[in-house]
């Protein structure tokens, strides 16, 4: 049923109360199914791969222009750089971790919250016009190298006894209880943290480029007799849309490296 | 980019929450490549430079710093030496209208010396003048006297010389009612 949806909403003749019937062509998960744009020994190269690669592309050469030949007295290009290193550097490392701790773990955030964001850019850039981030996949990658620092770290600080204390949280003053609220924090801590890491952020980019193209394509589809208004309505809804994915995506790229943050700052701290 | 939005076969598993693997490999590839930059140079890059900044402010704080202490001090010093020449000055005044006064006193009393000499020098002569007309005139009136004593009496008494013991005795008497009228 939904093998040609993409291929009708950019069908000319795909419109609401044309002769050949054609009915809305909702957006679905074949949004977020792309054709490989080559292949190369069975490794199909799509468009989202490709947008993985430009954002590392863009992430670096941006930041190389204004680091790259850093000055005391910065330009205005370093001085944005500056802007946005200081922001994740003490808005959210040095809040969660402290001066301290948190040190090594600026490279790894600052990396992590540009890389998240200008995934999540492409969203309302034109033509490419897909957050990367809305395909599953990365931000399970980001998710996995989180868990990899905090479950490990946990064990290093506490040794293997509190590390296990400090992940499933027992403490001896809550009584017979503890061992349901070890095994929550257990189920929960260890087990569905990385999953809820990634999909809050897979899943606010996957709906909201649902609401972008179901807009767009409705804007489309409605632009036909007296259907007039209701593409205009549909237009302006579009607009508004992304302006509010422009907030979304830097507010999802903030709260996953401060998610991050808060998992390696519990690692550290001292078991409840 | 129309056939690039083309959707994959129909058979193609649909769960969008089960990753593929090639895009995690992509994924950690893309991300790998911005973490290393970042970590091995830019973040040293940048800190470097912040860390001068850093100095650089706070050298500039120490200068301004050092600065002001050195004009306190000069200040000081210049209150210093000025106090201590309005305190030489009015010692130089003071001594100054010390030796005026001084000056002046002795001037008056060198006048005042000056004049009474002159005024005993004058009472000097006259009363050297007023003894000099007094002996003349004693001589003077002596003589006529006798010489009218002597056309009366018809005789010379000129050669009694005793007589003029009379005459200043006369005299003398003379003066002593003189002197006792003054």
């Amino acid at each position: 049923m939904s093998a040609d949806q993409t291929e009708l909403a950019f069908d000319w003749s795909c419109r609401i109360s044309s002769d050949n019937g054609c009915g809305f062509p909702a957006p679905g998960l074949h949004s977020f199914l792309f054709k490989p744009i080559f292949e190369v020994g069975g490794f199909e190269f799509n468009k989202v791969m490709l947008l993985a690669l430009i954002t590392t592309m863009v992430v670096i050469t941006f930041f190389y222009a204004a680091f790259g030949k850093a000055k005391v007295v910065p330009g205005k290009l370093q001085m944005i750089g500056e802007a946005g290193y200081d922001f994740v550097r003490r808005g959210i490392v040095y809040e969660t971790l402290g001066k301290k701790e948190g040190e090594k773990y600026v490279p790894l955030m600052v990396s992590m919250f540009f890389f998240i964001w200008i995934m999540n850019i492409w969203s309302v850039v034109p033509l490419s016009q897909f957050p990367v981030s809305s395909v599953f996949a990365y931000p399970v990658v980001l998710a996995v190298i989180t868990y990899l620092i905090w479950v490990p770290l946990t064990f290093k600080r506490h040794g293997f006894v509190g590390g296990w204390k400090n992940i499933t949280g027992y403490d001896n003053s809550l009584g017979p209880i503890k061992w349901l609220v070890s095994f929550i924090e257990f189920f929960s801590n260890l087990l569905v943290r990385p999953f809820t890491h990634s999909v809050r952020l897979f899943a606010n980019m996957f709906a909201g480029h649902l609401m972008l193209v179901m807009f767009t394509v409705a804007s489309w589809y409605l632009l036909n007799s007296w259907m007039i208004p209701a593409a205009g309505v549909s237009f302006v809804m579009t607009m508004a849309m992304i302006c509010f994915e422009l907030f979304v995506q830097a507010v999802q790229a903030y709260v996953f490296v401060l998610l991050a943050c808060t998992y390696i700052q519990g690692a550290i701290a001292e078991h409840h | 980019m129309i056939a690039n939005l083309v959707q994959l076969a129909a058979e193609e598993k649909q769960n969008p929450l089960i990753p593929p693997g090639p895009e995690l490999l992509v994924g950690a590839i893309a991300f790998a490549i911005v973490f290393f930059f970042f970590w091995k140079k830019l973040i040293p890059n940048i800190n470097k430079v912040l860390e001068e900044r850093r100095e650089a402010i706070e050298g500039g704080i120490e200068k301004a710093d050092a600065a002001q202490t050195e004009a306190q001090s000069v200040l000081e010093q210049y209150k210093a030496q000025l106090a201590e020449a309005r305190h030489e000055a009015a010692r130089l005044r003071q001594e100054a209208q010390e030796q005026g006064a001084q000056l002046i006193a002795e001037m008056r009393a060198e006048g005042q010396r000056q004049r009474e000499e002159i005024v005993a020098a004058g009472h000097a002569q006259i009363e050297a003048d007023r003894k000099a007309a007094a002996q003349s005139l004693r001589q003077d009136v002596g003589q006529l006297a006798t010489e009218l004593a002597g056309k009366l009496v018809g005789e010379s008494l000129e050669e009694h010389a005793r007589q003029s013991r009379t005459i200043d005795r006369f005299l003398d008497e003379l003066d002593a009612k003189a002197e006792a009228t003054r």
